[in-house]
Protein backbone atom coordinates (compact mmCIF):
# COMPACT_ATOMS: atom_id res chain seq x y z
CA UNK A 1 0.00 0.00 0.00
CA UNK A 2 1.51 3.51 -1.19
CA UNK A 3 0.65 6.82 0.19
CA UNK A 4 -1.33 9.24 -2.19
CA UNK A 5 1.32 12.05 -3.21
CA UNK A 6 1.83 14.89 -1.17
CA UNK A 7 4.76 17.22 -0.89
CA UNK A 8 7.20 16.97 1.99
CA UNK A 9 8.96 19.52 4.26
CA UNK A 10 11.46 18.85 6.95
CA UNK A 11 11.28 21.38 9.93
CA UNK A 12 14.43 22.39 11.24
CA UNK A 13 13.04 24.10 14.38
CA UNK A 14 9.71 24.83 16.60
CA UNK A 15 9.40 28.49 14.55
CA UNK A 16 10.30 26.71 11.45
CA UNK A 17 7.35 24.16 12.02
CA UNK A 18 5.00 27.29 12.71
CA UNK A 19 6.45 28.74 9.71
CA UNK A 20 5.45 25.89 7.72
CA UNK A 21 2.11 25.46 9.24
CA UNK A 22 1.08 29.15 8.23
CA UNK A 23 2.32 28.94 4.68
CA UNK A 24 0.27 25.48 4.21
CA UNK A 25 -2.35 25.46 6.97
CA UNK A 26 -4.97 23.05 6.58
CA UNK A 27 -3.41 21.13 3.42
CA UNK A 28 -0.66 19.89 5.91
CA UNK A 29 0.11 17.54 8.50
CA UNK A 30 2.32 17.28 10.97
CA UNK A 31 4.41 14.19 10.54
CA UNK A 32 6.46 13.12 14.41
CA UNK A 33 6.88 9.58 14.16
CA UNK A 34 4.41 8.33 11.76
CA UNK A 35 3.34 5.44 13.26
CA UNK A 36 -0.60 6.69 13.77
CA UNK A 37 -0.11 8.88 10.63
CA UNK A 38 1.22 7.12 7.76
CA UNK A 39 -1.08 3.85 8.45
CA UNK A 40 -3.87 5.97 7.59
CA UNK A 41 -1.90 7.32 4.96
CA UNK A 42 -1.36 4.01 3.19
CA UNK A 43 -4.99 3.14 3.79
CA UNK A 44 -5.64 6.48 2.10
CA UNK A 45 -7.83 7.62 4.94
CA UNK A 46 -5.78 10.31 5.47
CA UNK A 47 -4.64 12.11 2.30
CA UNK A 48 -2.69 15.25 3.32
CA UNK A 49 -1.07 17.08 0.25
CA UNK A 50 1.94 18.44 2.48
CA UNK A 51 4.14 16.54 5.52
CA UNK A 52 5.77 19.08 7.66
CA UNK A 53 8.39 16.24 9.58
CA UNK A 54 8.96 17.71 12.93
CA UNK A 55 10.82 13.79 13.66
CA UNK A 56 13.81 15.68 14.07
CA UNK A 57 13.30 18.59 16.50
CA UNK A 58 15.34 16.75 19.34
CA UNK A 59 15.10 19.85 21.36
CA UNK A 60 11.08 18.90 21.96
CA UNK A 61 12.33 15.23 23.59
CA UNK A 62 13.05 15.37 27.05
CA UNK A 63 11.18 14.80 30.64
CA UNK A 64 11.85 17.01 33.45
CA UNK A 65 10.25 17.60 36.85
CA UNK A 66 8.81 21.00 36.87
CA UNK A 67 7.80 21.24 40.58
CA UNK A 68 3.98 20.59 40.63
CA UNK A 69 3.82 18.04 37.43
CA UNK A 70 6.50 16.34 35.09
CA UNK A 71 6.49 18.34 31.65
CA UNK A 72 6.96 15.59 28.96
CA UNK A 73 8.36 17.15 25.14
CA UNK A 74 5.82 16.14 22.29
CA UNK A 75 8.45 14.32 20.51
CA UNK A 76 9.42 12.01 23.18
CA UNK A 77 9.21 8.56 21.96
CA UNK A 78 6.65 6.15 23.59
CA UNK A 79 10.15 4.03 24.01
CA UNK A 80 11.68 6.96 26.21
CA UNK A 81 8.66 7.64 28.26
CA UNK A 82 8.64 3.80 29.15
CA UNK A 83 11.89 4.12 30.53
CA UNK A 84 11.92 7.34 31.92
CA UNK A 85 12.80 6.93 36.08
CA UNK A 86 11.07 10.56 36.97
CA UNK A 87 7.51 9.39 35.41
CA UNK A 88 8.47 5.95 36.87
CA UNK A 89 8.64 7.58 40.52
CA UNK A 90 6.03 10.26 40.25
CA UNK A 91 3.52 9.56 37.62
CA UNK A 92 4.24 5.70 37.09
CA UNK A 93 1.14 5.33 34.98
CA UNK A 94 2.20 7.49 32.22
CA UNK A 95 5.14 5.16 32.07
CA UNK A 96 3.32 1.65 32.16
CA UNK A 97 0.70 2.55 29.81
CA UNK A 98 3.76 3.86 27.18
CA UNK A 99 5.07 0.66 27.45
CA UNK A 100 1.50 -1.10 26.77
CA UNK A 101 1.10 0.56 23.23
CA UNK A 102 2.04 -1.47 20.28
CA UNK A 103 5.36 -3.13 20.38
CA UNK A 104 9.06 -2.54 20.79
CA UNK A 105 9.55 -1.52 17.00
CA UNK A 106 6.28 0.64 17.49
CA UNK A 107 7.53 2.38 21.00
CA UNK A 108 10.75 3.15 19.01
CA UNK A 109 8.75 5.64 16.60
CA UNK A 110 5.81 7.08 17.94
CA UNK A 111 5.81 9.90 20.01
CA UNK A 112 3.59 11.19 23.03
CA UNK A 113 2.47 14.31 21.33
CA UNK A 114 1.46 12.17 17.73
CA UNK A 115 -0.11 9.84 19.85
CA UNK A 116 -2.45 12.80 21.56
CA UNK A 117 -2.46 14.55 18.48
CA UNK A 118 -4.11 11.92 16.10
CA UNK A 119 -7.17 11.78 18.58
CA UNK A 120 -7.76 7.82 17.71
CA UNK A 121 -10.49 7.12 20.97
CA UNK A 122 -8.86 3.56 20.72
CA UNK A 123 -5.39 4.66 21.46
CA UNK A 124 -4.44 4.35 25.54
CA UNK A 125 -2.39 7.37 26.41
CA UNK A 126 -5.42 10.10 25.60
CA UNK A 127 -7.06 8.20 27.96
CA UNK A 128 -4.55 8.49 30.93
CA UNK A 129 -4.15 12.22 30.21
CA UNK A 130 -7.90 12.52 30.57
CA UNK A 131 -7.80 10.45 33.87
CA UNK A 132 -5.33 12.76 35.10
CA UNK A 133 -6.21 16.05 34.37
CA UNK A 134 -2.92 16.41 31.91
CA UNK A 135 -2.52 20.12 30.60
CA UNK A 136 -1.67 20.22 27.20
CA UNK A 137 0.95 22.93 25.26
CA UNK A 138 0.36 24.50 21.91
CA UNK A 139 2.22 27.05 19.93
CA UNK A 140 1.34 28.99 17.62
CA UNK A 141 2.23 31.91 15.52
CA UNK A 142 0.39 33.82 17.72
CA UNK A 143 1.46 32.92 21.08
CA UNK A 144 1.21 30.19 23.55
CA UNK A 145 -1.97 28.36 25.22
CA UNK A 146 -2.44 25.53 27.26
CA UNK A 147 -5.32 23.22 26.89
CA UNK A 148 -7.22 20.93 29.72
CA UNK A 149 -6.81 17.47 28.67
CA UNK A 150 -10.70 17.29 28.77
CA UNK A 151 -11.11 20.09 26.38
CA UNK A 152 -8.44 18.35 24.25
CA UNK A 153 -10.06 15.56 22.65
CA UNK A 154 -13.28 16.87 20.42
CA UNK A 155 -14.28 14.25 18.04
CA UNK A 156 -13.10 11.10 16.51
CA UNK A 157 -9.53 12.16 15.26
CA UNK A 158 -10.12 15.80 16.15
CA UNK A 159 -8.84 17.63 18.80
CA UNK A 160 -8.91 21.16 19.92
CA UNK A 161 -5.78 21.55 17.21
CA UNK A 162 -6.09 24.70 14.56
CA UNK A 163 -4.36 23.98 11.02
CA UNK A 164 -1.67 26.33 12.62
CA UNK A 165 -1.13 24.75 15.77
CA UNK A 166 1.97 22.70 17.17
CA UNK A 167 1.27 20.55 20.55
CA UNK A 168 4.87 21.16 22.20
CA UNK A 169 4.50 19.94 25.37
CA UNK A 170 1.89 17.31 27.95
CA UNK A 171 2.04 18.33 31.57
CA UNK A 172 1.20 15.35 33.95
CA UNK A 173 0.43 15.99 37.75
CA UNK A 174 2.94 13.96 40.59
CA UNK A 175 0.23 11.14 42.37
CA UNK A 176 0.91 9.92 45.63
CA UNK A 177 -1.76 7.18 44.94
CA UNK A 178 -2.64 4.42 43.59
CA UNK A 179 -3.16 3.72 39.66
CA UNK A 180 -3.38 1.43 37.12
CA UNK A 181 -4.48 0.96 33.09
CA UNK A 182 -6.46 -2.39 32.12
CA UNK A 183 -6.06 -2.99 28.45
CA UNK A 184 -7.93 -5.46 27.04
CA UNK A 185 -6.99 -6.67 23.49
CA UNK A 186 -6.52 -9.45 21.15
CA UNK A 187 -3.00 -10.01 19.35
CA UNK A 188 -0.56 -8.93 21.79
CA UNK A 189 0.31 -5.49 19.98
CA UNK A 190 -3.03 -4.46 19.24
CA UNK A 191 -5.14 -1.48 20.23
CA UNK A 192 -7.82 -1.49 22.78
CA UNK A 193 -10.78 -3.21 22.95
CA UNK A 194 -11.17 -0.92 25.78
CA UNK A 195 -9.18 0.11 28.04
CA UNK A 196 -9.42 1.99 31.27
CA UNK A 197 -7.29 4.35 33.81
CA UNK A 198 -7.81 4.51 37.79
CA UNK A 199 -5.88 7.05 39.71
CA UNK A 200 -5.87 7.85 43.27
CA UNK A 201 -5.83 11.64 43.60
CA UNK A 202 -7.39 14.12 45.74
CA UNK A 203 -8.96 11.98 48.46
CA UNK A 204 -11.00 10.86 45.27
CA UNK A 205 -10.66 8.81 42.19
CA UNK A 206 -10.84 9.45 38.71
CA UNK A 207 -11.33 6.68 35.77
CA UNK A 208 -11.19 7.40 32.04
CA UNK A 209 -12.03 4.77 29.44
CA UNK A 210 -10.45 3.96 25.87
CA UNK A 211 -12.64 2.92 22.87
CA UNK A 212 -16.12 3.47 24.63
CA UNK A 213 -17.14 6.75 22.07
CA UNK A 214 -15.74 8.81 19.88
CA UNK A 215 -13.58 10.71 22.25
CA UNK A 216 -11.80 8.96 25.48
CA UNK A 217 -14.38 9.68 28.04
CA UNK A 218 -14.54 10.00 32.23
CA UNK A 219 -16.44 7.40 33.67
CA UNK A 220 -18.05 10.10 36.06
CA UNK A 221 -20.61 7.73 37.12
CA UNK A 222 -17.92 5.45 38.66
CA UNK A 223 -16.16 8.27 40.45
CA UNK A 224 -19.66 9.40 42.18
CA UNK A 225 -20.22 6.20 43.16
CA UNK A 226 -17.51 6.07 44.65
CA UNK A 227 -17.70 9.34 46.47
CA UNK A 228 -20.70 8.03 47.90
CA UNK A 229 -18.97 5.67 49.94
CA UNK A 230 -19.60 2.52 47.02
CA UNK A 231 -16.87 -0.24 47.05
CA UNK A 232 -14.96 -0.66 44.11
CA UNK A 233 -17.44 -3.05 42.54
CA UNK A 234 -20.72 -1.47 42.79
CA UNK A 235 -18.89 1.48 41.38
CA UNK A 236 -17.76 -0.40 38.53
CA UNK A 237 -21.29 -1.07 37.61
CA UNK A 238 -21.88 2.54 36.43
CA UNK A 239 -18.48 2.27 34.05
CA UNK A 240 -21.27 1.78 30.85
CA UNK A 241 -23.49 4.73 31.76
CA UNK A 242 -23.36 7.84 29.21
CA UNK A 243 -21.18 5.47 26.93
CA UNK A 244 -21.21 5.22 22.97
CA UNK A 245 -18.86 2.27 21.93
CA UNK A 246 -18.52 0.84 18.84
CA UNK A 247 -19.12 -2.50 17.06
CA UNK A 248 -16.95 -3.80 15.20
CA UNK A 249 -15.12 -7.61 14.61
CA UNK A 250 -13.75 -7.41 17.52
CA UNK A 251 -16.59 -6.84 19.91
CA UNK A 252 -20.19 -6.13 19.77
CA UNK A 253 -21.12 -2.37 21.72
CA UNK A 254 -22.60 -4.71 24.63
CA UNK A 255 -19.72 -6.79 24.95
CA UNK A 256 -17.49 -3.72 24.82
CA UNK A 257 -20.34 -2.53 27.55
CA UNK A 258 -19.57 -5.48 29.79
CA UNK A 259 -15.93 -5.64 29.55
CA UNK A 260 -15.92 -2.04 30.61
CA UNK A 261 -17.76 -2.62 34.25
CA UNK A 262 -15.15 -5.75 34.49
CA UNK A 263 -12.04 -3.82 33.43
CA UNK A 264 -12.96 -0.79 35.49
CA UNK A 265 -13.51 -2.89 38.49
CA UNK A 266 -10.05 -4.32 37.69
CA UNK A 267 -8.50 -1.11 37.32
CA UNK A 268 -10.20 0.43 40.50
CA UNK A 269 -9.26 -2.83 42.46
CA UNK A 270 -5.68 -2.36 41.54
CA UNK A 271 -5.27 0.97 41.87
CA UNK A 272 -6.57 0.96 45.40
CA UNK A 273 -4.13 -1.76 46.66
CA UNK A 274 -0.95 0.17 45.23
CA UNK B 1 11.94 14.07 -6.07
CA UNK B 2 14.40 14.31 -3.00
CA UNK B 3 17.89 13.09 -2.81
CA UNK B 4 18.53 11.04 0.71
CA UNK B 5 21.61 9.65 1.33
CA UNK B 6 21.87 6.51 4.27
CA UNK B 7 24.09 4.02 4.67
CA UNK B 8 22.67 0.42 4.93
CA UNK B 9 25.20 -2.45 5.94
CA UNK B 10 27.78 -0.32 6.02
CA UNK B 11 27.82 1.00 2.62
CA UNK B 12 27.22 4.64 1.37
CA UNK B 13 24.06 5.21 -0.86
CA UNK B 14 22.34 7.55 -2.00
CA UNK B 15 18.73 7.43 -4.19
CA UNK B 16 16.14 9.87 -5.43
CA UNK B 17 13.14 9.14 -3.82
CA UNK B 18 9.32 10.34 -4.02
CA UNK B 19 8.58 11.47 -0.32
CA UNK B 20 5.72 9.28 -0.21
CA UNK B 21 8.31 6.36 -1.19
CA UNK B 22 8.33 3.47 1.97
CA UNK B 23 11.65 2.58 3.32
CA UNK B 24 11.14 -0.85 2.30
CA UNK B 25 10.27 -0.48 -1.22
CA UNK B 26 13.77 1.92 -1.04
CA UNK B 27 15.78 -1.15 0.34
CA UNK B 28 14.16 -3.67 -1.77
CA UNK B 29 13.59 -2.06 -5.49
CA UNK B 30 16.21 0.77 -5.52
CA UNK B 31 18.49 -1.19 -3.62
CA UNK B 32 17.78 -4.54 -4.65
CA UNK B 33 18.17 -5.99 -0.84
CA UNK B 34 15.03 -8.00 -0.89
CA UNK B 35 15.73 -9.80 2.27
CA UNK B 36 13.52 -7.81 4.37
CA UNK B 37 10.30 -8.95 3.52
CA UNK B 38 7.02 -7.11 3.76
CA UNK B 39 4.31 -9.01 5.16
CA UNK B 40 0.90 -7.42 6.14
CA UNK B 41 1.93 -4.04 4.93
CA UNK B 42 0.08 -2.34 8.27
CA UNK B 43 2.95 -2.46 10.86
CA UNK B 44 1.55 -5.31 12.34
CA UNK B 45 3.30 -8.65 11.41
CA UNK B 46 7.13 -7.39 12.19
CA UNK B 47 8.00 -9.23 8.45
CA UNK B 48 10.10 -6.02 7.21
CA UNK B 49 11.81 -4.92 10.50
CA UNK B 50 15.45 -3.50 10.28
CA UNK B 51 17.38 -1.54 12.74
CA UNK B 52 17.45 2.35 11.98
CA UNK B 53 20.60 3.60 13.81
CA UNK B 54 20.27 0.56 15.99
CA UNK B 55 16.80 0.42 16.80
CA UNK B 56 14.53 -2.24 15.14
CA UNK B 57 11.89 -0.28 13.47
CA UNK B 58 8.88 -1.59 10.75
CA UNK B 59 10.18 -0.43 7.09
CA UNK B 60 7.04 -0.13 5.80
CA UNK B 61 5.77 2.40 8.24
CA UNK B 62 8.55 4.58 7.77
CA UNK B 63 9.33 6.91 4.60
CA UNK B 64 12.80 6.67 3.20
CA UNK B 65 12.92 10.59 3.66
CA UNK B 66 13.05 10.06 7.10
CA UNK B 67 15.62 7.74 7.11
CA UNK B 68 17.71 9.78 5.26
CA UNK B 69 21.44 10.31 6.94
CA UNK B 70 20.66 6.80 9.01
CA UNK B 71 22.44 4.03 9.52
CA UNK B 72 20.33 1.18 8.53
CA UNK B 73 21.23 -2.45 9.16
CA UNK B 74 18.91 -5.32 7.36
CA UNK B 75 19.53 -9.15 7.35
CA UNK B 76 22.11 -8.72 4.59
CA UNK B 77 24.27 -7.15 7.02
CA UNK B 78 24.58 -9.90 9.37
CA UNK B 79 26.71 -12.68 7.90
CA UNK B 80 30.19 -11.73 7.59
CA UNK B 81 32.53 -12.99 5.33
CA UNK B 82 30.51 -16.49 4.90
CA UNK B 83 29.90 -16.57 8.22
CA UNK B 84 26.60 -16.85 9.58
CA UNK B 85 25.64 -14.37 12.58
CA UNK B 86 24.75 -16.11 15.64
CA UNK B 87 21.03 -15.71 15.26
CA UNK B 88 21.09 -16.87 11.90
CA UNK B 89 22.94 -20.33 13.05
CA UNK B 90 21.00 -20.66 15.79
CA UNK B 91 17.82 -20.09 13.76
CA UNK B 92 18.99 -22.78 11.34
CA UNK B 93 20.11 -25.49 13.98
CA UNK B 94 16.62 -25.12 16.32
CA UNK B 95 14.53 -25.23 13.47
CA UNK B 96 13.86 -21.42 14.08
CA UNK B 97 12.10 -21.29 10.93
CA UNK B 98 9.15 -23.33 9.07
CA UNK B 99 8.42 -21.30 5.62
CA UNK B 100 11.10 -18.38 6.44
CA UNK B 101 9.13 -15.48 5.72
CA UNK B 102 8.81 -14.22 9.10
CA UNK B 103 12.64 -14.74 9.65
CA UNK B 104 14.34 -11.67 8.29
CA UNK B 105 12.15 -9.57 10.61
CA UNK B 106 12.16 -12.00 13.42
CA UNK B 107 15.93 -12.11 13.81
CA UNK B 108 16.27 -7.88 13.49
CA UNK B 109 13.91 -7.68 15.86
CA UNK B 110 15.88 -10.24 17.64
CA UNK B 111 19.06 -8.31 17.62
CA UNK B 112 17.94 -5.30 18.84
CA UNK B 113 16.30 -7.10 22.36
CA UNK B 114 19.47 -8.93 22.61
CA UNK B 115 21.70 -5.72 22.04
CA UNK B 116 19.26 -3.74 24.81
CA UNK B 117 18.95 -6.71 27.19
CA UNK B 118 21.51 -8.37 29.79
CA UNK B 119 19.44 -10.84 30.79
CA UNK B 120 16.57 -12.62 28.82
CA UNK B 121 13.95 -15.51 30.12
CA UNK B 122 11.84 -17.20 28.23
CA UNK B 123 8.89 -14.75 28.67
CA UNK B 124 11.24 -11.83 28.03
CA UNK B 125 11.80 -13.36 24.59
CA UNK B 126 7.69 -13.97 23.79
CA UNK B 127 7.11 -10.50 25.12
CA UNK B 128 10.08 -8.70 22.91
CA UNK B 129 8.83 -10.34 20.07
CA UNK B 130 5.08 -9.59 20.06
CA UNK B 131 5.60 -7.31 17.28
CA UNK B 132 6.30 -10.59 15.28
CA UNK B 133 4.03 -12.50 13.90
CA UNK B 134 4.94 -16.09 12.45
CA UNK B 135 2.00 -17.73 10.46
CA UNK B 136 3.83 -21.17 10.83
CA UNK B 137 3.40 -20.85 14.44
CA UNK B 138 6.38 -22.03 15.22
CA UNK B 139 7.23 -19.59 18.22
CA UNK B 140 8.88 -22.38 20.38
CA UNK B 141 11.64 -23.05 18.38
CA UNK B 142 12.00 -19.41 17.77
CA UNK B 143 12.67 -18.59 21.19
CA UNK B 144 14.84 -21.62 21.24
CA UNK B 145 16.85 -19.52 18.99
CA UNK B 146 16.81 -16.51 20.48
CA UNK B 147 17.63 -17.27 23.65
CA UNK B 148 20.99 -19.93 22.35
CA UNK B 149 22.02 -16.96 20.64
CA UNK B 150 21.66 -14.73 23.32
CA UNK B 151 23.84 -16.89 24.86
CA UNK B 152 26.57 -16.67 21.94
CA UNK B 153 26.65 -13.26 21.46
CA UNK B 154 27.50 -12.73 25.08
CA UNK B 155 30.37 -14.95 25.82
CA UNK B 156 31.55 -15.28 21.94
CA UNK B 157 35.07 -17.43 23.83
CA UNK B 158 32.89 -20.41 25.01
CA UNK B 159 31.80 -21.28 21.25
Amino acid sequence: MIPAEFDYELAESGEHALQLLEQHGDEAKLLAGGHSLLPLMKLRLATPSMLIDIGRLDDMSYISDDGDAIAIGALTRHEVVEGSDVLKEHCAIVAHTAGEIGDRQVRHFGTIGGSLAHGDPASDLPTVMLALDAQVVVRSSSGERTVAANEFFTGLFETALGPTDLLTEIRVPKLTGGWSYQKFHHRAQDWAIVGVAAVQRNGGASVALTNMGEVPLRASGVEQALASGNDAAAAAEEAAENTSPPSDPFGSADYRRALAKVLTRRALQEAMGR
Amino acid sequence: MRRISLTVNGVQHEGMVEPRQLLVYFLREQLGLTGTNVGCDTSTCGACTILVNGNAAKSCTLLAVQADGAEITTIEGLASNGEMHPLQKAFHENHGLQCGYCTPGMIMASLDLIANNDDLNDEDVRIGLEGNLCRCTGYQNIVKSVQQAAGEMRSPAST
